[in-house]
């Protein structure tokens, strides 16, 4: 098999760059854009996030050759439901303020296309050291995308960073970065700065 | 009077797409031409008000009473990946036109985030029946809105002179972010 070949290394490091879910696959939008207005309830989506794929992904690489092909999705969904259900409690627990803060968008993890994607396309088809380094690759790469987008909008809308002052008082806050257009606005911008990035690195 | 200002601010002046960014896959997937954003969201409607309905159901009548709140995920988005199916057999039998018209959009639905977005909105806040299946409507008819215009701006786009790294998904960011900007002008128009 040809896929053997591909360093193990490869699977956790793809994540971050090459097939980053949010920059290049597009994946996993809408918690995304929405947790981005700082940098913190980035991080906590991320990290929920993270949690989530790499459970189900282990589950689901341990269960890959007993689950029937067509009801493979059903089974996903299940899995990933239980371990949303099993952040949300935990956050709802010990980070009552984030779990306020994040609202809906925690269990909307379920429906995150980025989960069920790695799922159906890895975890189903590889065995579970190869699936866990996808997962916690995919995860770690969510993540940072979270926490740059969360920490640009933060800044230039209310000038603290993680909630540290970090523009004087005479910088003017940007109010719009922090509402959905900034999200909107901030992404797009981030998307084609990847893309020029991309295309640097291909050239040289 | 309740209902109608539930169905006004699900629609516009909290539109799913623009202010809680739900359904924004198929919002950037299905949204390159006009028909097909349509169908999509005539698609969207229909199941949406369904599940705010069977939802409500379940949420009221087994899960509350049997104390077990704590498999609501588990239990909603087993519903609605059913419910999809259920709907998609349905319409093939009774109506062939239909079928064909929301064919391939209707299994896409169930990843859908407005669907459990909604029925989660809906128990938050405590809607009585009726008032789900009206906000089910209303965010069906704000989403399809949104697919529509999105596709309006989208088709003109492929003649316009985009700048080379933003061609794609770049530039469908901008201009959503332009049209949230829009939609911003609605808040205050009514208050939940």
């Amino acid at each position: 098999m040809a896929k053997k070949k591909i360093p193990i290394t490869h699977e956790f490091i793809k994540g971050f760059w090459k097939e980053n879910p949010v920059l290049i696959s597009l994946l996993g939008l809408c918690p995304t854009l929405a947790v981005s207005n700082s940098a913190i309830n980035g991080v906590a989506m991320g990290l929920a996030t993270t949690f989530v794929v790499i459970c189900s992904s282990t589950m689901i690489s341990l269960l890959r050759k007993m689950i029937p092909h067509q009801v493979r999705i059903a089974s996903f969904i299940v899995i990933i439901a239980t371990f949303v259900t099993i952040a949300d409690r935990f956050l709802a627990a010990f980070y009552p303020d984030i779990s306020k803060e994040l609202g809906p968008y925690v269990p909307l993890i379920v429906v995150n296309c980025l989960i069920l994607g790695r799922q159906e396309a890895f975890a189903s088809k590889n065995n579970l050291g190869r699936s866990l380094l996808d997962a916690l690759g995919m995860g770690l790469g969510f993540l940072s995308v979270l926490f740059v987008l969360g920490s640009i909008r933060e800044i230039l809308g209310s000038g603290t960073w993680l909630t540290f002052q970090v523009l004087g008082d005479g910088f003017h806050h940007w109010i719009v970065m922090i509402l959905p257009p900034g999200a909107f606005l901030t992404l797009g911008l981030l998307i084609g700065l990847s893309n020029w990035i991309n295309d640097k690195r291909a050239k040289a | 009077m309740k209902l109608f200002i539930i169905f006004i601010s699900a629609a516009v002046v909290n539109n799913f797409v623009f202010t809680y960014f739900l359904g924004i896959c198929p919002f950037v997937g299905v949204s390159k031409k006009l028909s097909s954003a349509v169908s999509m969201g005539m698609s969207v409607t229909f199941v949406m008000t369904i599940s705010a309905g069977v939802t409500w159901l379940i949420y009221h009548l087994i899960l509350v009473p049997f104390h077990i709140e704590i498999l609501e995920y588990v239990s909603f988005i087993l519903v609605i990946a059913s419910l999809v199916q259920l709907v998609e057999m349905f319409v093939r039998k009774i109506s062939k036109p239909l079928y064909d018209a929301l064919g391939i959009y209707l299994p896409l639905i169930t990843t859908n985030c407005t669907i459990l977005g909604l029925a989660l909105f809906s128990i938050l806040r405590n809607y009585s029946f009726v008032e789900s299946l009206i906000f089910g409507i209303g965010a069906g008819a704000g989403f399809t809105l949104a697919l529509v215009i999105m596709a309006g701006i989208r088709e003109e786009l492929e003649l316009a002179n985009v700048p080379k790294y933003f061609r794609g998904a770049g530039i469908t960011m901008i201009v959503a972010g332009s049209l949230a900007l829009a939609f911003m002008g609605f808040a205050g128009l009514i208050s939940i």
